[in-house]
């Protein structure tokens, strides 16, 4: 980049400086303010009197956790329905996006099975529909509605796909003269190479997984099968559905939560995306690429 | 003959696919038909009674229709617009930064919002717009009188537009910044000899390097002008606001599950879902023919 030292210039790169590190702080400053009231005294959160630096010093939040089965109860159920939940859309999705790779000489029925995704992916029947289909198949209240019920990621299909497309064709003809047929192709040529989209599809589905609440809160219809976001949602964000509530009415709600208490439970739900996330920040910005340019 | 032993593989993996597909997003098609019922659980789909097109006539002549599809619109826009702009003034912003590591720095941490759910997310927008919250604190300070940020139907929309902007903005600039990777930097250099400034430099040559994907992220956006985003509203509102703040999505909600009006709620989805499937249709079909965009 060509550097002129106009006043001008500098001016603006200073300004530029100040204006990202705002933007920056404000990106950080939720998780340090949840973290400082969760261990801010209790008087002093629910007061609001928490801003910058914690008030007090007390970790009776995080000790009255240690005693709460249900909050640990909905934890451990988050964690088995993001990887059960993962691995199985991660296989099924692989599986789906190889035959799809192929050209249209070698799979016949492929432009038909890609219209069917894509109109899968596009239109649906509906909160109230897909409810009852859930309802008639009877897994409410099990962990395979939490798992199966987000669907089929068909745009994590296409994302594959175009990835297997672009891998170059010698591949294939090289290991079908080696005498491997699809499945050996699939699994020990196409997968190996495709393993930066693999982890971007990954952490998309485990996020995903991780982050989704209302599938609980629909599917399940009591609290110790909530998974950890739709525990923390009916904790901290529910402000009971009554027609007349007044500001008054509203303003006593809000006065009822305990923040600390609260405060500890975000906090601890956000800690597994905050641990994973610097490890696969490099695959998720390459698989939003894969996902937005092509060839 | 080879070929067919293949392709028989081939239909073998997609077999689980098609199966969970069929189940989940198939079945619940056929239920589209409770729309057009007056649909009672107890005789299922097959027993009840046929209405064609009351439940829809009925939707409109709800009041809350009305409301709930212009909220619907008017947050979705709004969305739609900032979440363009401000990623790309960011993008531009961070573009512009000499130093590298604090480029870096600035990117992993805007990032990092994207990934916090909204539940998550509420609870903290809640504690600092809420009556006790950081932002009442310090307008406290001033001698202000603390505002229900939170139950202010006037703001609503705004705050929601606003808090949906600033958890995004850093993860929607990828694509901004991956463009500008591929921008020539002779380009720049000729600029400058030129006598362009810095000023100049972002205009003529940043700018244009961005159009196309800030055009075709225009286009493709299209489809989302009934996407509010559940999640959000529905961990922010309360009944104090949803004058402003009820969209589509949580009117379903509330209309089929709380108050199991099944058919009628079914009715308002599919408005949605027709709506948007043609929307979404329509802006694929102009990403290809001016941008050469295709989806697979």
């Amino acid at each position: 980049m060509v550097r002129n030292k106009t006043l001008g210039s500098r001016t603006f790169e200073i300004a530029n400086i100040i204006v990202l590190g705002l933007l920056l702080i404000s990106c950080i400053y939720p998780l340090w303010y949840t973290f400082c009231v969760s261990i801010s005294d209790k008087s002093a959160a629910n007061a609001g009197l928490v801003t910058i630096f914690p008030i007090g010093f007390s970790l009776s939040p995080y000790k009255e956790i240690i005693n709460d089965r249900l909050f640990f109860n909905s934890f451990w159920i988050s964690i088995q329905r993001t990887v059960l939940g993962t691995g199985l859309s991660l296989l099924i999705t692989v599986l789906m996006a190889y035959p799809l790779a192929r050209p249209k000489k070698d799979f016949k029925a492929r432009n038909a099975f890609m219209w069917i995704l894509v109109f899968c992916m596009l239109f649906n029947g509906g909160l109230i529909p897909w409810y009852l289909t859930i309802q008639n198949y009877h897994l409410l209240n099990t962990i395979w509605a939490l798992v199966l019920g987000g669907g089929v990621p068909v745009f994590d299909v296409i994302l594959i796909m175009n990835f297997f497309r672009n891998l170059p064709k010698e591949l294939n003809e090289a290991a079908v003269v080696d005498g491997a047929g699809p499945w050996s192709i699939l699994f020990r040529v196409y997968i190996p190479c495709s393993i930066p989209v693999l982890a971007a599809v990954a952490l998309f589905l485990s996020v995903y997984h991780w982050n989704e609440f209302f599938n609980g809160l629909v599917l399940m219809n009591t609290s110790d099968k909530y998974p950890l976001q739709t525990y923390i949602q009916q904790l901290v964000v529910n402000i009971p559905v009554g027609t007349n509530l007044t500001p008054e009415q509203y303003k006593k709600l809000s006065e009822l939560s305990n923040r600390t208490l609260n405060a500890a439970k975000v906090f601890i739900a956000m800690v597994p995306m905050l641990v994973v996330y610097p490890f696969l920040q490099k695959y998720f910005v390459s698989g939003i690429m894969l996902g937005a340019v092509k060839e | 003959m080879r070929k067919l032993g293949h392709q028989k593989h081939y239909y073998l993996m997609l077999l689980p696919g098609m199966v969970w597909l069929v189940m989940f997003s198939i079945v619940p098609m056929f239920g589209i038909a409770m729309a057009f019922q007056n649909y009672n659980p107890g005789n299922g789909l097959f027993k009840s009674e046929w209405v064609g097109l009351d439940n829809f006539k009925y939707m409109f002549q709800l009041n809350d229709s009305k409301t709930v599809i212009l909220n619907t619109f008017i947050i979705a826009v709004g969305k739609i617009v900032f979440n363009l702009l401000i990623p790309l003034i960011f993008a531009i912003l961070l573009n512009e930064l000499r130093s590298l590591r604090y480029k870096k720095l600035v990117q992993t941490v805007v990032y990092l919002p994207h990934f916090l759910s909204w539940v998550i997310m509420s609870t903290i927008v809640i504690g600092i717009f809420g009556y006790y919250g950081v932002v009442n604190t310090i307008i406290g300070m001033f001698g202000v009188d603390p505002k229900l940020f939170m139950a202010d139907a006037g703001i609503f929309r705004q705050l929601l537009i606003g808090t949906d902007v600033w958890k995004e903005f850093g993860y929607n600039a990828i694509i901004y910044l991956a463009a500008l990777t591929g921008v020539n930097p002779n380009l720049y250099e000729a600029a400058a000899i030129d006598g362009a400034n810095r000023w100049q430099l972002i205009r003529r040559v940043t700018l244009p390097a961005l159009t196309t994907t800030v055009v075709l992220l225009g286009v493709l956006s299209l489809g989302n002008v009934l996407n509010a985003g559940f999640d959000q509203v529905y961990n922010l509102y309360n009944p104090l606001v949803y004058s402003t703040g009820d969209i589509l999505d949580t009117w379903v909600y509330r209309l089929g599950l709380q108050n199991l009006q099944f058919s009628l709620a079914t009715a308002a989805g599919l408005f949605k879902s027709v709506i948007s499937f043609v929307l979404i249709f329509i802006s694929y079909r102009l990403a290809y023919r001016y941008a050469d965009y295709t989806v697979f």
